[in-house]
């Protein structure tokens, strides 16, 4: 059975990405519309890639696979990401 | 802020907190500084190329010199047995971080603090802590601390001496297995009665970190928010039993 943690536990992964801090950027899942900060979505790690789903519908917002030299990133199930930006 | 990085962090010091959990000081070399309650990858390289990653808390205030993580040893893990038991100062390896920006806490928020530890989820907690001490007038602060026996309890005399502290949190130790002979903290695991009698009242709109396996980290949210507590107040970070 899959474990589920939380988005912090991929905020490294994703930090290679963004240049702005990504856990406290607030999601809009465009399944149902809830949002959250990434931190609180739920995070399953044990398949070959990661999975961040929505803690509200389950439904999936964000997929970060790792191959060699490459990192596909699925962003479909995220209707908006809103970040915070220092002034 | 930029993207993040790798480093090379070299092992200054460690010190045992209990049989399984070592605490590790880090030079990390132009670090940018962190918040308590942040994390760090650590990334170990073998001799044909494979690597294993894995993310540790640091257990440290912001403002040492070094970065100090705790971490427990798990059996089949791939990274956790070298940091616990082969690393020595001296030692290399890649870290990086400081990393995640929710789960943390910084020093001139004045609301109530509130920390639910469940095992080595106490880590980030005790950054938390330490920083709080270092500041005049904090604002007061509670440690709801579950561990399987007393010999699993980390930071034990260090929590004890916060504790004596003028102005110290209040710490409640609980022990879900065995309790030895004249244990003066409480057994079993923390439940809706031992909620309503042990934390902060939500009157006060605490802010509240738990932190701990999943299981626990959900049930004790779960009891929070049926006591009056608000979701948007409690922040949570769950490990597996993954760590490794």
């Amino acid at each position: 059975m899959p474990r589920t943690l939380d988005g912090n536990a991929v905020a490294g992964q994703l930090g290679e990405l963004f240049a702005l801090e990504i856990t406290t950027a607030t999601s809009r899942c465009a399944r149902c519309g809830a949002t959250a900060p990434v931190a609180a979505l739920a995070a399953y790690t044990d398949g070959p890639g990661a999975v961040l789903r929505c803690p509200t519908c389950e439904g999936v917002v964000l997929r970060l696979v790792r191959g060699p030299r490459r990192l596909w990133l699925d962003l479909r199930g995220a209707g908006h990401l809103e970040f915070q930006v220092p002034d | 802020m930029g993207r993040l990085t790798w480093r090379t962090a070299t092992v200054v010091e460690t010190r045992w907190e209990t049989a399984r959990v070592r605490s590790l000081a880090l030079d990390t070399g132009g670090w940018p500084g962190h918040r308590a309650g942040q994390h760090v990858d650590v990334r170990l390289t073998a001799e044909d190329g494979y690597t294993a990653q894995r993310s540790y808390s640091i257990a440290s205030p912001p403002g040492e010199p070094t970065v100090t993580l705790t971490v427990e040893r798990l059996d089949d893990g791939e990274v956790s047995p070298y940091l616990v038991d082969e690393a020595r100062p001296g030692d290399r390896f890649e870290l990086r971080g400081p990393i995640g920006g929710h789960f943390v806490w910084c020093p001139d928020d004045a609301a109530p603090l509130q920390l639910l530890a469940g095992g080595s989820g106490v880590v980030p907690l005790m950054a938390m802590l330490r920083a709080r001490a270092g500041v005049t007038s904090p604002p007061p602060a509670l440690l709801l601390y579950s561990s399987r026996t007393a010999d699993d309890i980390i930071y034990r005399d260090d929590l004890a001496a916060l504790a004596r502290r003028d102005g110290g949190p209040r710490v409640v130790h609980t022990l879900t297995r065995a309790a030895p002979p004249g244990w003066e903290g409480r057994s079993g695991r923390f439940d809706a009665a031992a909620l309503a009698e042990l934390a902060l009242p939500p009157s006060t709109r605490p802010l509240t970190y738990v932190c701990g396996p999943t299981a626990f980290v959900e049930s004790m949210a779960g009891l929070l928010t049926g006591l009056g507590h608000a979701a948007g107040r409690v922040r949570t970070e769950r490990f597996g039993a993954t760590g490794g």
